[in-house]
């Protein structure tokens, strides 16, 4: 059996294979089926749509061109459903942006209970967080050149957004992120339906969290309370 | 698959090899492309992609590469591998763990913690086998130790493995979670990476390359010295680059854990960057190297050969 066709191909290519799959792939999804898959209509929340929102008033101009004008005359309901709507088409496609550009090749999306990250980016990340049409394929990333996103949103505005994304280096001196100058109609202040759609997305990240929008910790240390005793004294004799 | 499918009987090492790869390589493929996109979501899709990202390298590249390796070694050294019995174990060693390892890929996720030392643990079981396999290849080469320094496809093959053992046995430390707190999202990753895909199976198609090219065209290289600059430039870069990541990765996990800015491990990465672009430059030297000199090679053929080893396309 172990030098013969029937013994490679079937216990090993085919037995084995099964094996693990049923393992370390079946094994997750079954655990997981009672956590339905969330749509994107069902993670708009209240902190994206005021981001959302404030991107229409900032940029107006390529809002409209990109988004159209909220109907006029609408009761309070429809331009709810007018607003969630071009919300969720803005998150679909910054997600698609997002993957498109790489952006994941430098950035996670998931907090480790290990090596202080909870300090850093703020609670670790909880596997009801993944089960979204948003996390398809799923973003945890490989590599950190840049920081973790996954509760980024809220923790800086949407102009810092957009000046950073046409030219990383206005703002951060040394930074190896590239520009994104494709994402706007020539500068900062007008970015385009992709460069909205993405800024979009990325203030949704984290913004589910109670403690949104998290910023990181700037207590004080202790050491400073420490009194410095004058070294001088005894140096001097 | 005409002639495997007339062999009656046990097979050579090569053939479990090879048959099992295109096998794997169907099913993980079908596995990577498909489950993740249209069946499953969030965190079982982080498992299955695990799995695809390691099944890719353990059992599309690392069964064809070692399959490959039993067919040229013996040839070229004129003799038998040293021991039947560790090939046996090699693959059936190989075929039952490696599938097993893909969740090692995202330790500390939500994935349920079980699955991860699951995972950990088939990973060191993959060292333990990837240990045999090594020995019997040693163990083959014994008494002919100086065809390394002249024969030069030996040297690559065996350079390969050695780099082979040393990334298997940074595998099997660093898929600990002890090491993935500290060294997970870093460059040491990349470093491994390279360590694999250039430093071992890269490093053994050229062996293959430098021993058929001869071959099929029925001419010597143009240059044995242009062979081997393409060796020492190819294995000095890799080197290089691996030492240069793995270190910058410590580096990296030390100052995140320390909760510095930000911008401190970017800084502190940028000499390591700077000597990864030379090592990458040497690694590329190699490529040029090789290729000059196989198109050299290639105006030594004799035209009236080439049209007799072409008649359709004349």
């Amino acid at each position: 059996m172990f030098e013969s066709k029937a013994g490679v191909l079937f216990v090993a290519g085919i037995v084995f294979f099964g094996f693990a799959f049923l393992s370390n792939a079946v094994v997750p999804v079954l655990m997981y089926e009672d956590l339905p898959e969330q749509t994107v209509d069902e993670l708009i929340n209240g902190q994206l749509r005021y981001q959302f929102e404030d991107l229409a008033e900032r940029y107006p101009e390529p809002f409209v061109k990109a988004f159209g004008k909220p109907p006029a005359n609408a009761s309070e309901e429809e331009l709810t459903k007018w607003w969630n709507e071009r919300c969720g088409d803005a998150l679909r496609r910054g997600k698609e942006i997002y993957v498109g550009e790489g952006c994941w090749h430098c950035h996670s999306q998931f907090v480790r209970p290990v090596s202080n990250e909870e300090r850093r980016w703020g609670p670790v990340a909880k596997t009801e967080e993944y089960q979204n049409e948003l996390q398809r394929p799923v973003m945890f990333g490989t590599r950190r050149v840049g920081p973790d996103l996954s509760r980024e949103g809220g923790r800086r505005s949407n102009d810092w957004h957009a000046v950073h994304f046409h030219d990383p280096q206005s703002l951060l001196k040394g930074t190896p992120m590239p520009r994104y100058p494709w994402l706007f109609d020539g500068s900062p202040d007008k970015p385009n339906k992709d460069g909205l759609a993405l800024i979009t997305y990325v203030q949704w990240l984290g913004s589910w969290l109670e403690s949104y929008p998290l910023y990181e910790d700037y207590e004080a240390s202790d050491l400073k309370d420490v009194e410095l005793t004058p070294a001088t004294e005894e140096t001097d004799e | 698959m005409a002639p495997i499918a007339k062999v009656k009987g046990p097979m050579y090492v090569t053939l479990w090899y090879f048959m099992a790869a295109f096998i794997w390589t169907f099913l993980t493929y079908a596995m990577g492309n498909f489950m993740p996109e249209y069946f499953v979501t969030g965190i079982s899709a982080g498992a299955v992609g695990g799995l695809f990202i390691h099944d890719l390298v353990g059992l599309f590249v690392t069964p064809l590469g070692w399959g490959l390796m039993y067919y040229f070694v013996p040839i070229l050294l004129k003799k038998p591998i040293w021991s039947h019995g560790l090939s046996l174990v090699g693959f059936w060693g190989l075929a039952f763990f490696y599938p097993l390892n893909g969740i090692h890929h995202f330790l500390y996720t939500p994935i349920p913690m079980f699955l991860q030392y699951g995972a950990i643990i088939s990973t060191i079981a993959v060292e333990l086998v990837v240990t045999t396999v090594v020995i019997n290849f040693f163990a083959t080469l014994w008494g002919s130790g100086s065809q390394v320094k002249t024969n030069l496809p030996i040297r690559w093959f065996y350079t390969g493995m050695v780099l082979y053992f040393l990334t298997c046995l940074q595998c099997a430390m660093q898929t600990t979670l002890t090491f993935q707190k500290l060294i997970h999202f870093t460059d040491w990753v990349v470093g491994h990476a390279h360590l694999v895909m250039f430093g071992v199976f890269s490093m053994w198609l050229f062996g293959i390359m430098t021993h058929l090219i001869p071959r099929i065209w029925r001419v010597d290289w143009y240059s044995r010295n242009l062979c081997e600059w393409h060796y020492w430039l190819s294995t000095v870069g890799v080197v290089v680059m691996a030492t240069d990541l793995i270190l910058a990765g410590l580096f990296q996990g030390y100052s995140w854990a320390a909760l510095q800015p930000w911008d401190a491990s970017i800084d502190l990465s940028m000499p390591f960057w700077a000597i990864r672009i030379v090592a990458g430059l040497v690694m590329f030297a190699g490529f040029i190297v090789f290729a000059y000199n196989l198109f050299k090679t290639w105006q030594l053929v004799p035209r009236a050969s080439l049209q007799t080893a072409a008649p359709a396309q004349g």
